[in-house]
């Protein structure tokens, strides 16, 4: 196993080369000068170029790229001019947020799209597989940032169940003494019980939002993979030999079906990180999604390749972890790798 | 049904309303919600952006700040034509007029407690004209340019030797600009590459204002707690101040109507249209001063250096559809004056042009392009509530004239690039001036030396001329004269289209009192109390 995670480090290291290479040369390709931008309205032309010169963008773009990668090395991410901070210590404040928010959608998303594609599989055409049709294509089809808008408008402006959307905490409450940033496990570790229910009364309704957009491909794959796999021949000498419904359906098929449900999981998982853009925009979520989009809009390149190296590496690492799962479901996975 | 039981009970944990435990902070705490919070606690910082002129202006101190004054409406506003003490007890002019000497508190303290002297404001000045970029600008912008000019006399005296006789000179002294700085704290952190600290006063409180910095996370809030200590002024009545990032417009709007959040600039003209009309917030609204929103075109390149082109252009532009259903009538209509309704030398019938299309045509036909022509049409996305619905009416009205417009949305960091360039043909936006002098507008926006804000490219020897002369007259007759001239230049040319002059809004609870309107367009949390 250990041998495995190696190997696929190793072959995920000119992935992430290129992936830097690639988004230096992207965001340099940007239309916008940040010297214009950042030296302010009332700038002289003097006055940007001096900016130029201090953000070292008057040089050519190798010796740039090869500052780029001297500072890579020592960990140094550069700076944003947006926040005025250090692009590392952005990353990691707003890490956590993001991924937070990302797991709790997924997982709210995993336990209603599993046991409802696994019931529509086993009841086709009945009123179970109607809802879970209806679900999926209403998960898909409705834009992510109108389906937050519209649970705020209702849960918040409307009914006053759900808090403000001010971001991770009530601007009244103290956040949780960090830990390990994720405020829902630093309250836990800390054992208080109001901020932690503070904490998920602001996470309902964004986790909401991801996870309605995020349950649609899973159960629809949970359902098509347990159709495939009610199919076959083993199912049916399994039930042929007298054993219960459930040792079939759960022993039996659920296992078997959970290979292309977990390469989805991890595909959703990935795909939710960069749909958090807009969940976090709505709910002035402080993740790296929303971080980015502002950096962008502002072409502030470190934040930029921050972000996007965070996000491969993420990738590397959660391709990595699907893997090591593959061996756990399936032992002949393991035999292959 | 466990799970069941289970799952319901999480979601009554959920949707419970939250305890009443906090209400006594709320009281006395300002919650305060904004579309983009500051980049940088230091004004003097490179790229420091406009909200963070607010945080600047309530955790420092400026020698002397403005008056105020109470309009008809009964709201207030600052009074640009008095000047006050802040930091500096009193100031004389010296009789030669070449030179001013302020006499400082001798109680007044910086937040670590270390007392205020003239070596900090010596310090702090030579800081705003050294270090270049915006605040070296702005001080150069009141004949405030080198280190010379600032002298300490003693501990509590401080000198300002004036270059020439410049009437902005004093005004620019209580611009967001020149704030008193900890010299001693600020130099603790200097280093050899980083003489001025720059460093680390923009993520530290280096100041002695009426509100210190508690906790800051740039991209989400501030926090601001008052200085109990501070003498340049009455005691504020808000002990803390949160300023919370909200992306959307919608729900700082929803905040605000719930009650959650206190007070707001930063919504769109249609929904304070719809608060002001329902009634339940107070919204306070004032034409900013010294500003204008218009079309302008480039008057160096074809086809509008042509003069007659641009006339059709001001009578094309559909004026008040504009004003009414881009701006819901929030503002002043201008109709192609440029100086704004509340500054110095403004006459609704110096300008000519109104919606005519007719004459539009006619002047199209007289200009050697009756069948018009193609041309690209720009405007800056950042501003897109409002820009975005001009710039479609605009173009429909072209349209009618023979001139067919491709509309091109420009991101923020793209956007200063063209301007600088100057090589939009025709284009969207608005410009405002800090000090409300018709002549300082002109300056930017007008005069020969094409500063970035003159994006048109106009130059004219002969405006120049009326512009330079202007700043520096005193006879308050030849003065007036010098503006009317100007102006009706700039209209005759017309190298751009002035069309309204916009209003700075703000939405609050009715319990929030106190709201004075500053040329900064920035909450000052001095005057606010909240009941």
């Amino acid at each position: 196993m250990l041998r495995l995670i190696g190997r696929r480090l190793l072959a995920a290291a000119p992935g992430l080369a290129g992936v830097i290479a690639v988004t230096f040369l992207l965001t340099r390709a940007l239309p916008g000068d940040p010297a214009a931008f950042f030296a302010g309205p009332a700038a002289t032309r003097e006055a940007i170029e001096e900016i130029r010169r201090s953000l070292g963008l008057d040089k050519n773009l190798t010796v740039q790229f090869g500052l780029y990668v001297r500072d890579l090395t020592r960990g140094d991410l550069g700076k944003s001019l947006t926040t005025g901070q250090p692009v590392r210590s952005d990353l990691i404040s707003r890490l956590p947020a993001s991924l937070e928010l990302t797991a709790c959608g997924l997982l709210l998303a995993v336990a209603v799209a599993l046991p409802l594609g696994v019931l529509a599989a086993t009841r086709p055409g009945s009123w179970v597989d109607h809802l879970c049709r209806m679900l999926t294509t209403a998960g898909v089809s409705l834009p992510i940032f109108f389906t937050g808008l519209l649970l705020v408008y209702i849960f918040y402006f409307l009914l006053g169940w759900a808090p403000a959307p001010l971001g991770r905490l009530d601007a009244f409450i103290s956040p949780p003494r960090s830990i390990t940033g994720f405020f829902l496990v630093d309250a836990v570790l800390g054992g208080d019980f109001g901020e932690i229910r503070a904490i998920l009364r602001q996470l309902a309704l964004p986790a909401i939002t991801l996870g309605l957009f995020a349950m649609a491909p899973i159960a629809r794959m949970t359902r098509a993979a347990m159709l495939g796999v009610l199919s076959s021949d083993f199912i049916r000498t399994a039930r042929a030999s007298g054993l219960d419904r459930r040792t079939v359906l759960v022993t039996y098929a659920f296992r078997n079906a959970m290979l292309p449900v977990v390469t989805t999981l991890g595909m959703v998982f990935s795909f939710l990180l960069g749909a958090n853009v807009l969940v976090e925009k709505v709910f002035a979520w402080p993740g790296i999604g929303s971080y980015a989009l502002e950096a962008l809009i502002v072409s502030d390149y470190a934040p930029v390749q921050g972000f996007i190296l965070t996000m491969a590496s993420l990738y590397v690492l959660l391709n990595l972890l699907i893997d090591v799962l593959y061996g756990v479901i399936d032992p002949r996975a393991r035999i292959e790798a | 049904m466990k799970r069941t039981t289970a799952l319901s009970l999480l979601l009554a944990l959920l949707f419970m309303p939250a305890p009443e435990a906090r209400a006594q902070s709320r009281s006395e705490t300002l919650l305060v919600v904004v579309e983009l919070g500051p980049n940088s606690m230091d004004i003097h910082g490179v790229g420091a952006n406009r909200p963070a002129y607010q945080s600047s202006w309530n955790l420092y101190d400026r020698l002397i700040t403005y008056g105020v004054k109470t309009l008809p409406d009964g709201t207030r506003m600052y009074d640009y034509s008095v000047l006050k003490p802040e930091l500096a007890e009193s100031w004389q002019i010296a009789p030669d007029g070449m030179s001013a000497t302020f006499k400082l508190r001798k109680d007044a303290k910086f937040h670590d407690g270390t007392p205020v002297t003239a070596k900090d404001v010596k310090w702090s000045f030579d800081r705003a004209v050294t270090v270049g970029g915006f605040p070296t600008f702005q001080m150069k912008a009141g004949s405030l340019e080198k280190p010379e000019q600032f002298g300490v006399v003693d501990d509590y005296t401080f000198r300002v030797a004036f270059l020439r006789k410049d009437k902005l000179t004093m005004p620019d002294l209580a611009v967001p600009v020149p704030v008193i700085m900890n010299s001693e704290l600020a130099r603790k952190h200097a280093t050899s590459a980083d003489p001025w600290a720059m460093e680390w006063v923009k993520n530290n409180d280096t100041g002695g204002g009426a509100y210190k910095l508690e906790s800051w996370k740039p991209g989400q809030e501030s926090i601001y707690v008052r200085f109990d200590e501070w003498k340049s002024g009455p005691l504020p009545k808000l002990k803390r101040v949160i300023v919370r990032e909200v992306p959307s417009a919608g729900n700082r709007r929803a905040l605000l109507e719930r009650g959650d959040a206190d007070i707001s600039f930063d919504l769109p003209p249609k929904d304070f249209s719809e608060i002001a009309a329902a009634g339940k917030l107070a919204v306070v609204a004032h034409p900013v001063e010294n500003a204008h929103a218009y079309v302008g075109m480039n008057v160096k390149n074809p086809p509008f250096n042509n003069l007659k082109v641009r006339q059709a252009v001001a009578y094309a532009i559909p004026y008040e559809k504009i004003f009414h259903s881009v701006m819901f009538d929030r503002g002043a209509l201008l109709m192609g004056n440029p100086i704004a309704t509340n500054t110095f030398g403004y006459d609704a019938k110096l300008s000519p042009y109104k919606t005519d299309m007719a004459k539009a045509k006619a002047l199209m036909a007289d200009a050697g392009v009756p069948n018009g022509f193609e041309t690209q049409l720009y405007f800056d996305q950042g501003f897109a509530t409002i820009n975005e619905p001009a710039a479609v009416l605009v173009q429909e009205s072209l349209g009618q004239i023979g001139i067919k417009t491709t509309i091109n949305k420009i991101p923020g960091a793209n956007w200063r690039n063209l301007m600088l360039k100057k090589e939009m043909p025709i284009y969207v936006n608005a410009f405002g001036g800090w000090l409300n002098y018709p002549e300082y507008f002109f300056f930017w926006n007008y005069h020969g030396q094409n500063a970035v804000f003159n994006t048109m490219s106009y130059q004219n020897p002969d405006m120049d001329k009326l512009i330079d002369a202007a700043r520096f007259e005193t006879d308050p007759k030849k003065y007036a004269d010098l503006v009317r001239g100007f102006t009706k230049l700039a209209i005759a040319e017309v190298p751009r289209v002035p069309l309204y002059q916009p209003n700075l809004d703000v939405a609050m609870q009715k319990g929030i009192t106190g709201y004075q309107y500053w040329f900064h367009r920035q909450l000052d949390f001095r005057q606010l109390s909240k009941s």
